[in-house]
């Protein structure tokens, strides 16, 4: 392992788990949860959100020494709706209508509190190449919880993953609707997106004894 | 009348926590306790009240497709609504400086009680959000811009002001310890964003039936018109 050492591995693999932006640092969900009732929506947003903050840590961390801290709040602003202005027209001309479904939420990145976070916690403090790496690290966690949500809720909601019908057709009844299973409509709603990252937390916590609070 | 309907809609029905989940961040980090709550839910409602109407006016007098026109009919194809991410973040950022220095001066006692917040709200999905929501749902003048900034931030006051007393009282209960905290946190903010879904045909109710009676009546008129001159026609 030339290029990474040992230290740099832990910045990528600690926030997949036991310091999970989402379910440990609570940082970013208000995105994570509006978008997850399709699972090809929570991966292009955990692409857009892995871009913007691997590239933006090292922008902020690059320029840590020359801004004033009063005004970092600003800045920060800037470089990331600057990153933010390049995926929403790069989605805009490939994607069209996968970016009408992500709708303002492609904007709310800017604001994602796992950005500005991780800014202040890390890339002001930090070189270029760790800064990068948390940035990769703590996007790949927030995409896992993303990921996950988005796949019980399209599995259970509309019975496909991805757009493909995987347990058959429900208006034919072949598949496991042959045997009364029925889509979970409700899945596709938001109360259920709260829900069910509750209960990843409920799973998480439940297995690591030292994240639960008192 | 649209005043109204506005008003109900975005702070019921169209609720910033409950049907879009902004602002989930400082809604979870901040409702510990209910004073907290109401000071941070307090300045949502007061910067959202300032930087709607001004990303209005800067949407529609700038950035939308024409908007440029004002300035002469060259001017009058230019489209910059690319760049309104950056403008809005950047007025947000400002505006909640310039609030802060100037509540800072002129009333110390309202400083003391909002201004730790303020930074935390350049931030706040919830501002930004409700200035993408205004420019995706076209809202036609500024008083409605106005109305929409206000009632959203007294929609996020409420939701905040619930899960805070909420979770004052939960302390006391039996939670499974890998639940506490934030986990129940979750599932009692999921339960309420179900209890605010009955909202949902508060204002729609009534008028659906109506609107496409008429239409088939104006649209059999119609017809006994183009029957009455088909025969005439024939005749």
């Amino acid at each position: 392992m030339g290029l990474l050492s040992k230290r740099d591995t832990k910045l990528i693999t600690d926030p997949l788990a036991d310091n999970n932006p989402i379910t440990i640092q609570v940082l970013g969900i208000c995105s994570a949860l509006a978008i997850t009732a399709e699972l090809e929506a929570s991966i292009v947003m955990s692409i857009a959100v892995l871009f913007v903050l691997g590239l933006g840590n090292v922008v902020i961390s690059l320029m840590r020494n020359i801004i004033p801290s009063k005004i970092r709040i600003i800045v920060q602003l800037i470089v990331v709706a600057t990153l933010v202005i390049i995926v929403d027209l790069v989605l805009k001309a490939f994607a069209y209508q996968l970016s009408k479904t992500l709708s303002v939420f492609v904007g709310l990145i800017i604001t994602n509190c796992i950005i500005m976070g991780r800014f202040e916690a890390f890339a002001l403090a930090n070189g270029p190449w760790k800064s990068f790496l948390d940035g990769i690290g703590n996007s790949l966690g927030y995409a896992v919880i993303l990921i996950i949500v988005g796949f019980f809720r399209e599995l259970l909601g509309s019975g496909s993953l991805l757009g493909f019908p995987v347990l058959g057709d429900a208006i034919e009844k072949t598949g496991v609707y042959a045997y009364g299973y029925e889509n979970n409509g409700f899945m596709l709603l938001a109360p259920m997106a709260l829900i069910t990252v509750g209960l990843i937390i409920w799973v998480q916590r439940n297995k690591s004894k030292a994240l639960i609070e008192d | 009348m649209e005043h109204i309907e506005l008003f109900f809609k975005s702070i019921f029905i169209d609720n910033m926590v409950f049907a879009t989940f902004l602002g989930m961040c400082s809604y979870l980090a901040v409702s510990k306790k209910v004073t907290t709550a109401v000071g941070l839910g307090a300045a949502v409602i007061f910067v959202m009240a300032i930087t709607v109407p001004l990303n209005w006016l800067l949407d529609t007098y700038l950035l939308k497709d024409g908007a440029l026109a004002w300035l002469g009919p060259e001017y009058a194809e230019y489209d910059l609504s690319f760049l309104s991410f950056i403008m809005f973040i950047a007025t947000i950022a400002t505006m909640v400086q310039l609030v802060e220095i100037i509540v800072e001066k002129f009333s110390p006692s309202l400083y003391n009680s909002l201004g730790i917040f303020l930074p935390l709200i350049a931030v706040n999905c919830a501002i930004l959000g409700g200035s993408l929501f205004m420019q995706s749902r076209e809202i036609q003048s500024l008083g409605l811009a106005f109305n929409y900034g206000v009632s959203s931030g007294i929609g996020w006051f409420l939701a905040i002001l619930a899960i805070a007393s909420i979770r004052e009282k939960i302390r006391y209960s039996n939670v499974p310890p890998a639940l506490r905290g934030l986990g129940i946190t979750f599932i009692v903010t999921g339960l309420m964003a179900i209890g605010f879904m009955s909202f949902g045909g508060m204002l729609t109710g009534g008028d659906e039936e109506e609107v496409p009676a008429e239409t088939t009546v104006v649209i059999s008129v119609e017809q006994q018109n183009d029957i009455a001159n088909n025969t005439k026609v024939i005749e």
